[in-house]
């Protein structure tokens, strides 16, 4: 929901940022209001991985160049962990596995660090439970998923359907979803975007990062931005998804350059 | 694979070294030997482990299975017979390692000896005998049975274990009788306690499970209180045909001890056996585990943790023998390594032509958190056999950058990420022992370690 009114979440201006030495984004420039769902679409290799683990706080990407604000003030000095408690939630390409941690028992340490930032007491074993119970319906995941080591032998959607559950959980204002659609079927793939839909509301954004015009289908972005060589070279309307579906990426590069060289 | 940061070897001349360590071993054996359930009741025993000590020499890290692990620190200390100063032990001593499930279930040794005020047997049923060994031994219709099980496992011979058995002063009996299912989970609990100088203990357990049985033993080491000491352990189980044993090995003795054990388990067709050894305590600290499969279609289950810091080491040597076809075998040890501790793993598999159908796994892995922490690992399989599914790995990491960005992503700090971590690689382990309450002790322990 376009929303001209609406506060500002996320602010990012000429934003460069390396990886083992390789600069990776090179200008990049995205405004997210409350209420908006934005789609980042590109190449493989063009920064759109990076630029989720940037605005995470992935200690192994260094900003080289420019600013973030997240809801008005500087973003890019926080803690990963940090950024999670001011509202940020990356939901992983590659969700990781935790043997040996239940993931209740994980969840609820992610709740009860939420709560504690905010001045809240710790939440008990029992409300926790009931909690989560109506958390489980957002991504129709079974009860037995809980008392199961985090990830460890999920398959690509159950791993997926993990990453919802904690951003339903965890209600960011920002939740960037990289690739999240990757790797699933048709009926994962509902189950997910139904459950990002659910969670969406005019207090909070997302950034769905994605290969697929399919996603968008079952979640309507307000704007499409195509990312190559880590900046932001196109935005429109999601009519653009279609437009790249059917003709692909060579015509934005070569209005891009025409511009550049213009 | 080996991962070697350092080797201390000994410095003295060879030879000299080699007679001190004579020596010392036949001073040991000299102690051991002044109370010694062996020589006065089964003198014959008593006589061939008596030889046998005397046929070796303590090892060194030239001995292939001694390799990594320097007992010269021992050599420091002449550790006396226990017995002769201990003191009295009470329950409200114990209230620590007593655990609600066992409550009319357990045995207590203090330093070696049998302390029946101490243990409680009533919860059990008839179809099991439990207690002490020369009590059991008294009763002529298990003396045989005693003769022909005690000290007769294969490997018997090594030098520790001789040891054992020519000085053990009195040990654990549990003889699970024919079709009997012990629901009770039986403790067995070796508590060494400070006498005013270092002794040297030898707790010794036989436990036998008969046909068509099944029980859980916890066999416990802890330490009250922190005095140097050696203990020097022996546990041998037998499983029947079609028998079950769950067996959980917890080692907790003090910073000051040096614990030496054994576990040989021998098992007959369609038995179940598994062993879940922890092993946080001691200053250096080794574990013999020995199965040998003697008949078909026989389940050997392994999972091992040892969680060490400081200047600790923990030794993990296993053997193990299919024999006979359908067998399956699953191994998983780990270890995690903190401060300047030392790791060691060494697997050994042997699955021989005739164990056909083998179904075997071993993993060892190592979590080190100190760039001054070493591990040495050695899986070994050695597989004859030509139709068999046999895998073997091991790994030595840190924590993952990637898990730790990954939960801190989710609010949690690095360091509450990090005790995560490790939490959960112990955890693995931990969830396999079937007693509530020592799982919860061992969570306990393993979190404020993780602190």
């Amino acid at each position: 929901m376009i929303n001209e009114n609406g506060d500002v979440i996320l602010s990012v201006s000429d934003l460069y940022a390396e990886v083992d030495g390789t600069e990776i984004l090179k200008g990049l420039n995205l405004q997210v209001k409350a209420g908006e769902i934005h789609a980042v679409m590109g190449l493989n290799g063009s920064g759109k991985s990076t630029l989720s683990k940037v605005l995470a706080g992935h200690p192994e990407y260094h900003v080289t160049h420019g600013d973030v604000l997240f809801r008005g003030k500087p973003l890019l000095d926080l803690e990963a962990h940090e950024r999670s408690l001011a509202g940020i939630f990356l939901a992983f390409q590659y969700p990781l596995e935790i043997p040996g941690v239940s993931n209740l028992d994980f969840l609820r340490v992610a709740y009860n660090a939420q709560r504690k930032a905010k001045g809240l007491d710790e939440i008990d074993v029992f409300d926790f439970d009931d909690l989560i119970e109506e958390k489980l319906d957002v991504v129709k995941m079974d009860a037995s998923f809980l008392e199961r080591s985090v990830n460890e032998g999920f398959s690509g959607g159950e791993k997926k359907r993990n990453e919802i559950l904690q951003m339903a959980l965890l209600e960011p204002k920002l939740a960037i979803l990289d690739e999240t659609d990757s790797g699933l079927d048709i009926d994962a793939l509902k189950t997910v975007a139904q459950g990002v839909n659910q969670l969406t509301t005019p207090d909070n954004a997302v950034v769905l990062i994605t290969h697929y015009q399919r996603l968008l289908n079952y979640i309507t972005p307000d704007y499409v931005h195509v990312m190559a060589d880590g900046r932001i070279i196109k935005t429109g309307p999601k009519e653009l998804a279609l437009e790249l579906e059917e003709r692909g990426y060579d015509w934005v590069l070569a209005d891009a350059k025409v511009e550049a060289a213009v | 694979m080996s991962i070697q940061t350092s080797s201390d070897r000994d410095l003295a001349t060879p030879t000299q070294a080699s007679a001190d360590r004579d020596a010392y071993l036949k001073q040991l054996l000299q102690q051991v030997s002044r109370q010694s359930f062996a020589s006065s009741v089964m003198p014959k025993l008593g006589e061939t482990a008596t030889a046998l000590v005397h046929e070796q020499s303590l090892p060194t890290t030239r001995d292939e299975e001694w390799r990594f692990t320097d007992l010269s620190t021992l050599l420091k200390t002449s550790f006396a017979a226990a017995g002769s100063q201990r003191p009295t032990v009470s329950a409200e001593d114990l209230a620590a390692v007593m655990l609600p499930e066992t409550q009319n279930s357990r045995l207590v040794f203090v330093n070696g000896v049998y302390a029946p005020e101490l243990s409680a047997v009533s919860g059990l049923p008839e179809g099991v005998w439990v207690g002490g060994l020369i009590e059991g031994y008294a009763d002529p219709t298990l003396q045989l049975k005693i003769a022909q099980r005690l000290a007769q496992q294969s490997g018997s011979n090594e030098v520790f274990t001789a040891l054992n058995t020519a000085g053990f002063q009195d040990a654990a009996l549990i003889w699970v009788k024919r079709n009997q299912i012990v629901e009770q989970p039986i403790h067995v609990l070796f508590v060494s306690v400070d006498e005013g100088q270092p002794v040297i203990d030898q707790p010794r357990c036989l436990a036998i499970a008969e046909a068509n049985s099944g029980v859980t033993l916890i066999e416990e080491y802890w330490g009250l209180g922190d005095h140097t000491h050696f203990t020097n352990g022996v546990t041998e189980i037998w499983l029947e045909e079609n028998a079950q044993v769950n067996h959980s090995r917890i080692q907790r003795q003090g910073s000051a001890a040096v614990h030496i054990g054994k576990t040989a388990v021998s098992q007959a067709r369609d038995s179940r056996y598994v062993c879940n050894a922890v092993s946080l305590g001691a200053n250096l600290s080794r574990h013999n585990l020995e199965v040998f499969q003697s008949g078909e279609q026989t389940d050997t289950r392994l999972y091992g943790l040892s969680a060490i810091a400081h200047t600790q080491l923990a030794d993990t040597h296993s053997v193990v023998s299919l024999t006979k076809p359908h067998g399956s075998f699953e191994q998983l040890h780990k270890s995690i390594v903190d401060n300047r501790a030392h790791a060691v793993f060494n697997g050994k598999v042997f699955v021989p032509q005739a164990a056909q159908l083998t179904n075997a796994s071993q993993l060892n892995r190592n979590l080190m958190l100190s760039g001054k922490a070493r591990v040495d690992t050695k899986p070994q399989l050695e597989i004859v056999a030509d139709n068999v599914k046999c895998a073997h790995g091991a790994t030595v990491s840190q924590l993952e950058a990637d898990e730790i960005f990954y939960l801190q992503s989710r609010g949690i700090s690095q360091d509450q990420a990090q005790r995560l971590l490790i939490y959960g690689f112990a955890m693995e382990i931990i969830e396999k022992i079937p007693i509530l309450s020592l799982k919860q002790t061992l969570t306990e322990k393993i979190t404020e370690w993780t602190n």
